[in-house]
């Protein structure tokens, strides 16, 4: 049978992630370190696996209720206000989702008619254009720059904007860059979408990883955004759960009532077990995020530090788990050097360009690792990059 | 302060230069701070955590619960000097509940354990009972876990 006949061609046409390329290379190499994972490097605090696995233990196990158990939505909503003042409506405002990339998913989907563009700041996580593009959505990309450390600059949002933008994608804080947006650049972003109808899909994953003092701001809390903006979170990263595939939208009600429909048809329900392990997170967690935050900080502050001894220029990270250090000073295209690194040196990071292409030049190197192994990575990095320098 | 000593009891072998990365500081004013904290009797000492399970050392540790009659205006202070004095005496600490001092002991054999107790410590004057609880398996002592670090088995998805 000849497939590529048969397979939907708009799913053919997606290309595959790029990292997933690079990740195939390690398999089946050994002694190498790698700072290549996008997860933490916790295991679910106990408290939290104990509720999961006692919820079991009484046998519950049915459906929810299509949005989610409501007391998961009353903690959800309660969790909102407590970290990042948002209010959001329990009943008719929040839908738990299998993590946050099915709250993307769904997003798109009740928003993006064919020919709608989206527009996308890269780089960024790999899944925002094919998602788009299943949604017959039309992704536009905005190239954010070191020299405006990689945040979204209002000039460069208005110069993508035409009539058929839907739809502004705000990966705050930034996976790969680590680039966090505070209140006064949102502003500026805010002050260019109020007299528009323009969505953002809002996707605060790594909300609350950021450092330096700085606390997150969700752009849905900004004067007149509330109403234009879904705001999309999960578990996986700040309670360090990312197999139990916990995330959630919270929008304003008609939003919300679409994303609903189309989860209840996709889905039906996030996993139950997960979900009562989730409420026990969301009541009685927060001392576990500052925690493993902590640990972060220490995690990247070494590895900054670490890598401009070395001499590899590297913007200053204020959020999620990554490090996007330029390479580009080395002449070598980021797929060249990080497989130089890969079988000379045997340490394992991600081409920038596995982000979009004007990830060119740049790689991301995740600290979410012990100290330890970090430190054998930058022993390794700083070796190889001497012999470069030869 | 609480950080520098947090970091140390975490993993006392972070070099300075390490540890002044981590806590933003700089390194000489770090180690002029863990010097305070060493003179000042804060920071008694560092050591290895050892699996001595894992080596061919023979050896046996018992938890002892004594009770003891407190002394007129020493209460029990001198009593626990005088006890922890003994090498054999890993610690000692005073307790609330049902008895006065638990202490933890280490020797070659079971024999030389009960030995102990039976010719020092219970003929002290004012020990008025002891029980013995030998040790059969550490699973976590001081926040660590006695098994082999576990391979990092999470996968690399998109």
């Amino acid at each position: 049978m000849d497939y590529s006949k048969i397979l939907s061609a708009k799913s053919q046409s997606l290309k595959p992630s790029g990292i997933r390329k690079f990740f195939d290379m390690l398999g089946g190499m050994d002694d190498v370190v790698a700072l290549t994972v996008g997860q933490p490097d916790f295991v679910t605090p106990w408290h939290i696996r104990e509720a999961g696995i006692e919820s079991l233990e009484m046998g519950k196990t049915y459906y929810t209720s299509n949005s989610g158990l409501l007391e998961m939505r009353t903690e959800i909503s309660n969790y909102l206000k407590r970290r990042f003042d948002l209010s959001y409506d329990p009943e008719r405002e929040i839908v738990v989702t299998v993590g946050g990339s099915e709250a993307i998913d769904m997003t798109m989907r009740a928003l993006i008619d064919p020919g709608d563009e989206v527009i996308i700041p890269t780089p960024c996580f790999v899944c925002y254009e094919p998602l788009c593009r299943m949604a017959d959505g039309i992704p536009v990309s905005v190239v954010t720059e070191e020299k405006d450390n990689f945040k979204l600059t209002p000039e460069k949002l208005n110069a993508a904007i035409t009539p058929k933008t839907k739809l502004l994608i705000m990966p705050f804080p930034n996976n790969p860059t680590g680039a966090v947006m505070t209140y006064d650049d949102l502003e500026k972003i805010a002050e260019v979408l109020r007299d528009t109808d323009i969505m953002v899909l809002s996707d605060e994953i790594y909300a609350e990883m950021t450092y330096g003092g700085k606390k997150h701001v969700s752009i849905a809390s900004l004067p007149g955004m509330r109403e234009r903006t879904i705001v999309v979170n999960g578990f996986s990263k700040a309670y360090a759960m990312t197999g139990w595939r916990m995330g959630y939208t919270a929008a304003p009600a008609p939003v919300t009532e679409q994303i609903l429909k189309l989860h209840q048809f996709g889905i039906m329900c996030a996993p139950t077990t997960s979900q009562f392990a989730a409420i026990e997170a969301l009541k009685n967690g927060d001392d576990d995020i500052f925690k493993m935050t902590g640990e972060y900080d220490y995690g990247r502050r070494f590895l900054v530090n670490g890598l401009r001894k070395i001499g590899i220029p590297c913007f200053e990270p204020e959020g999620a788990f990554y490090v996007f250090p330029n390479i580009g000073v080395f002449g070598m295209s980021s797929e060249e050097f990080c497989e130089r690194l890969l079988y000379e040196a045997r340490v394992a990071i991600v081409p920038g360009t596995a982000f979009g292409e004007c990830g060119e030049g740049f790689a991301r190197i995740s600290y979410a690792y012990s100290l330890k192994h970090i430190a054998a990575a930058l022993e390794r990095i700083g070796n190889f990059v001497n012999t470069l320098k030869k | 302060m609480k950080q520098i000593l947090q970091l140390l009891e975490e993993n006392a072998r972070l070099t300075t230069e390490q540890m002044a990365v981590m806590c933003n500081l700089d390194e000489e004013e770090l180690k002029n701070k863990i010097k305070q904290l060493e003179d000042d009797g804060v920071i008694l000492g560092y050591k290895a955590l050892i699996d001595w399970d894992k080596t061919d050392r023979e050896y046996v540790s018992a938890v002892i619960e004594l009770k003891v009659a407190p002394q007129r205006d020493r209460g029990f202070d001198r009593i626990a000097e005088k006890i922890y004095n003994y090498p054999e005496v890993q610690s000692v600490h005073l307790m609330s509940g049902g008895y006065d001092l638990m202490l933890i002991i280490e020797g070659k054999t079971m024999r030389e354990v009960a030995y102990f107790v039976a010719y020092k410590l219970a003929p002290i004057e004012d020990v008025v009972s002891t029980a013995t609880h030998f040790v059969l398996k550490k699973y976590k002592d001081k926040g660590v876990i006695y098994k082999m670090p576990e391979k990092d088995e999470r996968e690399c998805v998109l």
